[in-house]
């Protein structure tokens, strides 16, 4: 049989909770319990919150550029709750602040970061997350790297899990951490947040592929299409990827289809780009609305639990910021002292004496004249 | 003790840390059951194991990505890029991530690594695989870079790097890997990162290089008179760089000849010579000479004894130092 097929594929997409907030009982069967819809709700809300304000604080010139979180949130907690705190790791991008925050993250350092200080990086050293990650597509690699050292290390019971935009898979790292990771066998979760834009370019222009979950395909690595504002999908597709992991079952991929429905960052204007529109149909699917439909339905959810929710959203949030705009002002030595674990005597003196021209180097030789030593 | 060459020296020093730390992994393209395209791991996966010393996809990037997240996840991981010329691909990763970890973490996240990498010219090699790219990393912030030459010097100095709490390039002069041999101790030992060697001790002229260079320059001194006396500093760490034992010898001296492969413009002379001005101004009797690779891309091999810091034009260097 000279010429057949050698190659077969298909991608699958779940959604168990549709933008109606209608739930489907069969695939939900195992998946959230109705205290882990509420808590998953609840931290959706506070970090909704927490991007509000962050906005505010900017437009008020209070805190640098930010890049809001809002309406892709669901990928974050449904995907968070799936990976066990304390032992798995966390590489992030930065549209996943609520993952963050559910394995321990004080929210506060989020806000220091963006407020300009790399004292909002310095995690506290029992979290097992890396810092958020600016340049787009490079932190995957790092994430293939720390489940290798799992697999090392034999530590079974453990998997990574990594976050990443649709235009992050453009870049070459991301094919090299897909590669690596399928070729190592290591327990890496690929987990993107397809939320339709890269800045200003859309989803079509950055590839011509109709899904990004079959880039996976090429690594033979599990991969699944899932609604990303749909917290059930999101939570079901990480546990069958972490189980997979788990067992020796390598790396998987999991496309969350979600939508952002601020602008890219606090400095870009979304409307140069795309049509309001577009902006209003997803409007209609975000993951707070859905969730808090389906809640309503099933009885369980209430306007009164709805305000005394968003009371403590905003009094957490105010702390927050309290807690970020009260610390100290950083030190200017302190962008010296961390470059080494131990500084080397050059950079110690540009430190001491924040000058880096010739004569601070040796004033002693400052009012010298040359004076030329006798030829040899 | 064993007479070594440097690929030996290195050898045995990735030997004993393999065998004395655990979380010691080497990586890289075909370092495990060919023992790289140098040989320079030869025999080490079979010793240690495949999880050990272990072949990986062809992709610099994702061997230096990787390496960053075994480190941070707390191995001690030794990447080889195959040629100087592959190190592009990383560079990024290297210097945007592997760098930049430690202190835009506050010391939280941090990076312990040793990225292996022949460099230089004069073996007759394809194109981009004889380029010396000591000064790019230098001028990396977050970054230490080494290039010892002598096969006791590179020992002493990869198991200092790989002990290193911080990323560093370990550079290994390839035109030296099997033409010249020393005593090597069995046992293990350290040589500090930031320490130069004076080889030879002298009067009237410092010469200071590092890499493959250090040979030619001991050449173009048996050429010169016998009454001319050179102090030869290897300096060995290019970041951080023994400034003190350069700043001494030339105080002594008064006059400085530097010699590199690397490119002229930007290169390790510049900043070698801008600080001579600043600490021996008073002292100098000459400009301070350098004899290096011209601005030009690395030609390939018919001509790359035209580009390369020969013993005949560090001779004139030397000469012309003297005579001024």
């Amino acid at each position: 049989m000279p010429h057949h097929t050698v190659f077969e594929a298909k991608i699958e997409h779940l959604q168990i909770l549709d933008e109606n907030g209608k739930l489907d009982k069969k695939l939900a069967k195992d998946t959230l319990s109705d205290d882990q819809v509420v808590h998953l709700y609840e931290q959706m809300r506070i970090c909704r919150e927490l991007d509000e304000i962050a906005f505010k604080l900017q437009r008020s010139g209070r805190m640098g550029t930010y890049p809001q979180n809002k309406g892709q949130e669901a990928n974050a907690v449904g995907s968070a709750l799936a990976m066990v705190k304390g032992n798995d790791w966390i590489v992030p991008s930065y549209r996943e602040n609520a993952a963050l925050f559910m394995h321990g993250l004080p929210m506060h350092y989020v806000i220091q970061y963006w407020m300009g200080d790399e004292r909002g990086s310095q995690f506290p050293e029992e979290l097992n997350m890396t810092p958020l990650s600016v340049p787009i597509g490079t932190h995957m690699l790092h994430a293939t790297g720390i489940a290798w050292a799992m697999k090392n290390r034999k530590e079974a019971d453990r998997a990574v899990i990594t976050y990443f935009g649709d235009g992050a898979t453009s870049e070459g790292d991301f094919h090299n951490a897909m590669n690596f990771a399928s070729v190592m066998q290591v327990p890496t979760i690929f987990y993107c947040q397809n939320n339709s834009w890269a800045i200003s370019v859309p989803r079509e222009q950055q590839m011509n592929s109709r899904t990004v979950a079959q880039k996976a395909l090429a690594y033979d690595m599990p991969t699944i299409q899932v609604d990303g504002n749909d917290i059930f999908a999101v939570y079901k597709a990480t546990m069958d990827a972490r189980k997979r992991a788990i067992e020796g079952g390598g790396p998987s991929f999991i496309e969350g289809v979600t939508y952002r429905l601020g602008d890219h960052t606090t400095a870009d204007d979304a409307r140069r780009y795309r049509d309001q529109a577009e902006v209003d149909a997803w409007l209609d699917k975000d993951p707070l609305i859905r969730t808090r439909k389906y809640m309503e339905d099933q009885g369980f959810w209430d306007d009164k639990k709805q305000s005394e929710l968003e009371t403590r959203a905003q009094r957490i949030v105010k702390e927050v910021v309290d807690a970020a705009i009260s610390v100290t002002a950083p030190d200017k030595a302190d962008f010296f002292n961390d470059m080494y674990a131990e500084l080397p005597e050059d950079l110690k003196l540009q430190r001491d004496t924040m000058r880096t021209s010739s004569i601070g180097r040796n004033p002693s030789q400052v009012g010298l004249k040359a004076q030329p030593t006798e030829a040899r | 003790m064993a007479q070594q060459t440097l690929v030996g020296a290195i050898n045995q020093a990735l030997d004993q840390m393999l065998e004395s730390d655990p979380d010691v992994i080497l990586l890289g393209e075909d370092v495990g059951l060919n023992g790289g395209v140098f040989r320079v791991t030869d025999g080490l996966q079979a010793k240690h194991g495949k999880d050990r010393v272990v072949d990986t996809p062809l992709d610099e990037s994702g061997i230096m990505g990787t390496s960053i997240g075994l480190a941070i996840a707390g191995m001690k991981a030794v990447p080889e890029i195959q040629f100087d010329g592959f190190l592009g691909p990383a560079y990024d990763q290297l210097v945007n991530h592997a760098a930049r970890m430690r202190t835009r973490t506050r010391g939280a996240v941090t990076v312990p690594m040793t990225v292996r990498v022949p460099v230089g010219g004069g073996i007759h090699a394809p194109e981009l695989h004889s380029d010396s790219p000591e000064a790019i990393y230098s001028h990396s912030p977050g970054v230490k870079v080494v290039m010892p030459v002598t096969p006791y010097d590179a020992k002493g100095l990869l198991i200092s790097a790989i002990k290193d709490p911080d990323p560093v390039m370990f550079f290994e002069p390839k035109r030296v890997y099997r033409s010249f041999k020393e005593e090597v101790p069995e046992e293990m030992y350290e040589i500090p990162i930031g320490e130069a060697k004076v080889v030879n001790e002298g009067d009237d002229l410092t010469v200071v290089t590092w890499g493959a260079p250090v040979f030619q320059c001991l050449q173009a001194m048996d050429n010169l008179p016998e009454d001319v006396s050179i102090e030869l500093i290897d300096l060995r760490s290019i970041y951080p760089f023994d400034m003190d034992t350069i700043a001494q010898s030339v105080q002594k001296t008064g006059r400085c000849v530097i010699v590199h492969e690397a490119p002229l413009t930007c290169g390790m002379g510049a900043e070698i010579a801008a600080r001579i001005m600043e600490e021996c101004f008073l002292y100098l009797q000459a400009p301070v000479q350098r004899v290096a690779g011209f601005d030009t891309i690395m030609p390939y091999y018919k001509l790359e004894l035209e580009y390369l810091p020969e013993a005949p034009r560090i001779q004139k260097g030397i000469e012309e130092c003297l005579a001024y």
